[in-house]
């Protein structure tokens, strides 16, 4: 299965040529572009390890790209890698746009997992399939 | 072959010129830079190259962008620095770099002081500039042949392997005197290769400099009376064979000593009104009171002698 979260997830993987326009957009508005990646995908898992600092200062997609591509050698097939653009204007101060760039070959999915509490009460919760390995050794 | 006559598109070389905002840019380059033959026809080469990669790109013919590395070399106050600034603007009206951004760099901008340091401060240097220009002020100072621990070459090495590997996304200008520059693209062998134009700026004529010194002075609302125009055309011709001569530089110290002799004669005859035109020139007094002729004198009483 393919997880559905952030922009553009329910889409086939966007090609480097649309990253690139993506990136240009968040770069011609002034947004810190950002590359993080994981191997946890449980929905509320929401800060992934990041790929160097954030990137406030690059104007060109290439450069953005080229990071992205350094952290696609390490981690591509192993990891999710997503790339978020930061808006710092007062106010904002938070994500504009946060798209996954990679997947892991296999996505194992989820799993329902019930708890019973105080008798017959059942508290619900979600667990990824992925987790049962350990870190490092998941995809 | 009938083909070709048949469906032979109209190409329109002159329009294609209108449309393209070219001749504007040559324009302004030659109203606002004095001098500077060699740079301007550069220059226009790679404004036809890129009209004619235009047209070829219209009917269908394709080419690989050329390599617009270049190295400004010549004496110092020459305009190097000036025009790599204005050449990252003008490379992008001409379409050949994404934007026009200019990241100037020095040294100590490219090389660490400890191992490892070097390369992530070079990659970055690298990354900031991709999409516009990267101007290396002196860059001949990488290269310290002396110190072998010297991490410059390290940072040689990456910038060498970016400029080839990244030619459509990065224009690196190297920039500094002539005889250094040399010495400098020996350190490695394929240096001098990858930088596609060589320009040397050559040192300025007297009616260049001349030229300059008006251009500047009217950037700052001042202007010369006639008397003056002429003592500063003696000045530069005896300046200029006295040693450590800075070209353009040069001028603008003499520019601003004579402001400062302009202040001290309208401060000191005061009591009568002063007009905005008072303000705005120099008299000749203030070029002729320069050491510069004295020492001239005693150079010709002494040739006498």
């Amino acid at each position: 299965m393919r997880i559905t979260q952030g922009t553009f997830s329910f889409l086939p993987d966007l090609t480097d040529a649309q990253i690139t326009s993506q990136v240009a957009y968040c770069q011609r508005n002034g947004w810190a572009v950002n590359i993080e990646f994981t191997d946890d995908p449980h929905p509320r898992n929401t800060y992934w390890d990041m790929w160097g600092q954030p990137m406030f200062d690059f104007k060109d997609p290439a450069a953005v790209l080229y990071e992205l591509n350094e952290c696609r050698k390490v981690y591509k097939g192993r990891a999710y890698i997503r790339l978020s653009a930061f808006d710092a204007t007062a106010s904002w101060e938070s994500l504009r746009l946060s798209f996954i760039t990679d997947r892991p070959e296999e996505e194992p999915g989820f799993t329902l997992e019930r708890q019973e509490v105080n008798g017959r009460s059942v508290h619900y919760t979600t667990r990824a399939y992925a987790t049962d390995k350990p870190a490092g050794s998941r995809y | 072959m009938a083909d070709d006559i048949a469906t032979a598109p109209v190409i329109d070389l002159d329009a294609a010129f209108q449309d393209s905002g070219v001749g504007p840019i040559l324009e302004q380059l030659e109203t606002e830079l004095v001098g500077l033959r060699p740079v301007k026809r550069r220059i226009r080469e790679i404004a036809a190259l890129l009209l004619i990669d235009k047209l070829r790109k219209d009917v269908g013919l394709t080419s690989q962008p050329p390599t617009l590395h270049m190295s400004f070399t010549g004496n110092p106050g020459t305009g190097k620095t000036t025009v790599a600034a204005r050449m990252a603007d003008i490379l992008h009206r001409l379409g050949y770099i994404r934007s026009n951004h200019l990241v100037s760099v020095t040294r100590d901008d490219l090389v660490g002081q400890y191992i490892g340091h070097t390369a992530p401060k070079t990659k970055e240097i690298l990354k900031k500039a991709m999409g516009g220009v990267l101007f290396i002020d002196e860059a001949y100072y990488l290269y310290r042949a002396e110190n072998e621990r010297d991490y410059g070459q390290e940072a040689i090495e990456i910038m060498l392997q970016v400029m080839e590997s990244r030619r459509n996304d990065l224009v690196v200008i190297m920039a500094g005197y002539a005889d250094r520059m040399n010495q400098f693209f020996t350190s490695n062998p394929g240096f001098r290769s990858r930088i596609a134009h060589h320009i040397d700026f050559p040192d300025y004529s007297a009616d260049e400099l001349l030229q300059i010194a008006e251009l500047m002075l009217k950037e700052q609302s001042y202007r010369f009376s006639p008397a003056a125009r002429d003592a500063f055309a003696k000045y530069m011709s005896a300046r200029m064979s006295l040693p450590h001569f800075s070209n353009a530089r040069s001028v603008r110290n003499a520019l601003d000593r004579a402001r400062l002799r302009q202040a001290v004669r309208l401060f000191e005859t005061r009591g009568h009104a002063i007009t905005k035109d008072d303000l705005m020139t120099l008299e000749a007094d203030e070029v002729l009171a320069s050491r510069v002729f004295a020492a001239a004198e005693e150079a010709a009483q002494g040739a006498d002698s």
